[in-house]
């Protein structure tokens, strides 16, 4: 998976990828805040922390777009691979990545 | 004298090539035939990648349609398979046995895709990539999650992962050497092109050997490989190459080797017989690619029509027709004894170059990342120009280095001969081009492309026909260059898009990205939107309505605030309440624990801080009381505000109030480019601040004045007067229509107020004045109301789409993340 993330030891299975609808979000509330959960128009799926670097907006709720996000509250574009954002607001912060692995069509979330 | 028969056997590229050829130099001379094994007509084979990456329709790569064998006299039998050529007798005879004479036959059979013999090769679910009918059996197999494999890495098997890719599959190519299009790239550029094809979602397996296709009920489910590996898939692509469909050459007793031999004019074995394209052998070499056809062409046109030109085989060049992928590759690309390479790379770009020189002259080019100047470089190498002078910046390609030597870059272009030719894929030279721009009085890309072709099929040329455009029309077409685009990710502005969505019938977003060439795969977030507003108002009732295009409010039929919470404004019909509406909104207010209500400038309520989730139980209880959503959140009608007119008040001149309700019963769930706030104020004293609302009525005692362009937001801003009505229902046909102007033409986002600074007023005058447009306006609109005047919160509750609403699991909830 990414590699800005450590190897988790402990894997949850979430749901299957076709629950995330196709340039759309789902979120997984943990006991830190969501997880955001997104699947790019190509199939790919990613995860993040459900909290936008600027003002904490909740990113699952965006338009997803090639494999971006644009947050709701206030359109910054965050890049759904490492959580950063893109363009004039780049180096401002990142939404952590989670890590997300897909074993037969099943999305499991790690935890670190 | 009758005319001489000339047959063709093959409506592909290199048939009707041949015949155009002909056409151009003697349009009269002969009697054509052609045959075609399709049943189509002639199509752009190289094109197939990108219709199968859904990127292209098949309308799309259509060279020649009916009109043009209709217009040319031409008889084509599409769908229909030459059996034998009798040449005692000179005729060709087809399947059912039917005869036809020729006098000169042109055979142009192609090729044909090398199947492997492996064991499980006639499973279901196995193919080739060679025509439409298999790109339909690959579309139709690409399920989204499927698995495909795509046994070879050459240009045709990259493309056809890619496109399978596109349409969602996951796909693998398998590759029997260690670098990908190894006839093409050397190891460095293969490296970068198995990176690039990953990020694009392609997986690729070199040095992987296929051993046998595995099956499960007669259908494809995997590739066996040698190492012990079985690859699973629903889809498996044989790419492994082409052979020269000779057959027919072979069994009529002509002269054929791996392809049918022919002389330096295209002529066979038997005089009367020519034949060009992928099924012939010219000096020992056979031929895959599309441009080493049209030069076989231009001579068999020549010949055809008495006049000179030999053919000397051709130089190679190919692009790799993969969406943000450029790769160019031409000539002795690995280099070799004798040559020097110059090499450059830009890791932060992804660009690596490679120029081949032998004495002093380009002899090859490698270039991935960046393949602008792939032409130029071609250009150098096919001339032979001595470089030696410009060594140092050759590199840097065609601007970098003529601006150095001090040439102007639009000198090359105004230098070309005007029979060179500009766009390989349609065949279109300078000379075409430049006088259609001065005789039809072309200015812009889209007008030469409509009408030559020219850069309409893969858009290579399209920055030498801007240079055409350029030097024929000086300044003007810089001044031309047209609208502000919708976003970065298109050239056009949104007039155009408006027009041809309506125009070319577009009716999803893929349809209307596609055919106005969108550069990125799925938009952004401000062009999303935009196409999905333009479809909702042109396909009421036919389009379905995209919501992952929606922005969140829209999608989830609230207002999202700044906690990610969201405020609920239920619809109080032109401001009028009761008291069991005010009780069942307390009454949720108490039972969802809402912290803040709010009266708005829209004489309605909001509910502050609602949490997602409890949204559709929320709806669900304003439902139970009568209520629906208000719209607050929409780009669309939000509120109609009134004063208490004729009802109460002693100054009121007409029913303010009802007239304020009927409007808002009949336009409410209408989307519009941007919000749209009504008002109805019953006297001159405008209570209802209608003169600072987008549509606004002041009634007077001969009946009401309809006002619109007013905003009291980031701008302030009085309205103009439109009209003046004497009756109610008038006012009513009257506002609709300006609604109905304003949703098929103002620029999405675009209030009404700068709409009508950019139209005029008169403009809007000139619709509702006119009784007829007024009717017409009113009654698309009303039409589109049949579709959209439904209470979105009433379809959640029903349980629409309730996944939006749940979290896709809680088995995390109680962790740490």
């Amino acid at each position: 998976m990414n590699a800005l993330v450590k190897d988790p030891i402990l894997w949850t299975d979430v749901g299957a990828v076709t629950d995330v609808p196709l340039r759309g979000s789902r979120r997984v509330p943990t006991a830190d805040g969501d997880i955001a959960i997104f699947r790019t128009g190509d199939g790919k799926v990613f995860a993040l922390r459900d909290r936008c670097p600027h003002k904490g907006g909740p990113l699952s709720q965006g338009i997803v777009h090639g494999h971006a996000v644009t947050c709701p509250l206030h359109n910054w574009s965050i890049e759904l691979a490492t959580g950063e954002p893109m363009g004039a607001d780049r180096g401002k912060g990142c939404a952590p990545v989670v890590p997300l692995e897909v074993r037969d069509g099943r999305l499991l979330l790690g935890r670190i | 004298m009758p005319k001489e028969k000339l047959v063709v056997i093959g409506n592909g590229m290199a048939g009707c090539r041949a015949v155009q050829e002909v056409l151009k130099r003697d349009p009269g001379r002969y009697e054509i035939t052609i045959f075609g094994a399709e049943p189509r007509v002639n199509y752009d084979r190289i094109m197939l990648s990108p219709v199968l990456a859904g990127e292209k329709s098949f309308a799309d790569i259509v060279i020649n349609d009916e009109a043009w064998y209709r217009d040319n006299g031409i008889v084509l039998h599409a769908g229909c398979k030459v059996e034998a050529v009798d040449r005692a007798a000179r005729v060709v005879r087809v399947e059912d046995g039917h005869e036809v004479h020729y006098d000169r036959l042109i055979l142009a059979t192609g090729s044909d895709p090398i199947r492997l013999p492996l064991p499980g090769a006639d499973l279901a679910g196995v193919v080739t990539f060679r025509d439409l009918d298999d790109v339909e059996a690959m579309i139709a197999a690409a399920k989204p999650g499927a698995k495909a494999v795509v046994i070879g890495g050459g240009l045709l098997g990259i493309e056809a992962a890619y496109g399978l890719s596109k349409r969602g599959m996951s796909a693998t190519v398998v590759h029997l050497l260690d670098v990908l299009m190894e006839r093409q790239l050397d190891a460095s550029a293969g490296f970068l092109l198995t990176e690039a094809l990953a990020g694009k979602g392609v997986a690729t397996e070199l040095e992987a050997q296929s051993e046998e296709i595995v099956g499960k009920d007669g259908r494809v489910a995997g590739l066996k490989l040698k190492d012990g590996r079985t690859l699973p898939c629903d889809l498996l692509v044989m790419a492994v190459g082409i052979r020269p469909a000779s057959g027919l050459a072979k069994a009529a007793g002509l002269e054929v080797n791996r392809g049918v031999i022919v002389d330096d004019t295209l002529r066979t074995s038997d005089p009367a017989i020519y034949a060009i394209g992928e099924c012939v052998e010219h000096r020992g070499q056979c031929y895959g690619l599309v441009a080493p056809i049209w030069e076989m062409c231009r001579t068999l046109g020549e010949a055809l029509t008495d006049g000179q030109g030999t053919y000397e085989g051709s130089s190679l060049s190919t692009r790799l027709k993969v969406s943000g992928v450029d790769v160019f590759s031409a000539g002795k690309h690995l280099g070799g004894a004798g040559c020097e390479d110059i090499v450059f790379r830009d890791a932060g770009r992804g660009v690596y170059k490679r120029i081949v020189l032998e004495d002093g002259k380009v002899a090859g080019a490698v270039l991935f990342g960046d393949a602008a100047d792939g032409g130029w470089y071609f250009d150098l190498m096919k001339s032979g120009e001595d470089v030696a002078g410009f060594r140092e910046t050759l590199v840097f390609g065609q601007a970098a280095t003529e601006g150095l030597r001090g040439l102007d870059p639009s000198a090359a272009v105004a230098a070309m001969a005007d029979t060179a030719e500009v766009c390989g894929c349609n065949g279109v030279c300078k000379g075409e081009i430049t006088s259609a721009i001065a005789d039809q009085g072309l200015t812009t890309l889209e007008s030469v492309r409509a009408v030559t072709k020219a850069s309409a099929s893969c858009g290579t040329c399209t920055p030498l026909v801007e240079k055409l455009l350029k030097l024929s029309l000086g300044d003007a077409f810089q001044a031309q260059i047209g609208p502000k685009p919708v976003c970065g990710c298109t050239h056009r502005g949104h007039d155009e898009v408006r027009r041809r969505i309506v125009d070319e019938e577009l009716k999803s977003i893929p349809a209307a990205m596609q055919a106005l060439e969108w550069t990125t795969p799925d938009g952004c977030s401000s062009c999303r939107p935009a196409l999905n507003y333009y479809l909702v108002c042109a396909w009421p009732g036919d389009y379905r309505d995209d919501k992952q295009s929606r922005f969140v409010n829209e999608r989830v039929h609230a207002n999202i605030q700044k906690d990610g919470t969201y405020s609920v404004v239920p619809r109080m019909w032109g401001g009028v309440t009761s008291s069991d509406e005010l009780r069942a909104i307390a009454d949720v207010v108490d039972k969802f624990d809402i912290p803040t209500v709010k009266v708005t400038g829209g004489q309605r309520i909001d509910l502050l801080g609602v949490k997602k989730d409890d949204l559709p139980a929320v709806w669900a209880d304003l439902n139970k009381a009568g209520m629906v959503s208000g719209h607050a959140y929409a780009k669309g009608l939000r509120t109609v505000k009134t004063c208490v007119g004729t009802d109460w008040c002693r100054f009121g001149t007409q029913d303010s109030t009802g007239l304020g309700v009927r409007l808002e019963k009949f336009m409410w769930g209408s989307w519009s480019p941007a919000k749209v706030k009504l008002a109805v104020s019953g006297c001159p004293r405008n209570c209802a601040e209608a003169t600072c609302k987008d549509i606004g009525v002041i009634c007077v005692d001969s009946g009401y004045e309809i006002h619109v362009g007013g905003a009291a937001g980031l701008h302030i801003k009085g309205t103009e007067i439109l009209t003046k009505v004497a009756t109610e229902d008038e006012a009513v046909w009257t506002i609709c229509a300006v609604m109905q102007f304003y949703r098929e033409n103002a620029w999405y986002l675009e209030r009404i107020y700068k709409w009508m600074d950019r139209i005029g007023l008169d403009a809007i005058k000139a619709q509702v004045e006119d009784p007829e447009a007024r009717r017409a306006l009113y009654d698309r609109f009303s039409y589109s109301q049949r579709f959209f005047r439904v209470d979105p919160w009433a379809e959640r509750v029903a349980g629409r789409d309730a996944h939006e609403f749940n979290p896709l699991s809680r088995r995390m909830e109680f962790e740490p993340a």
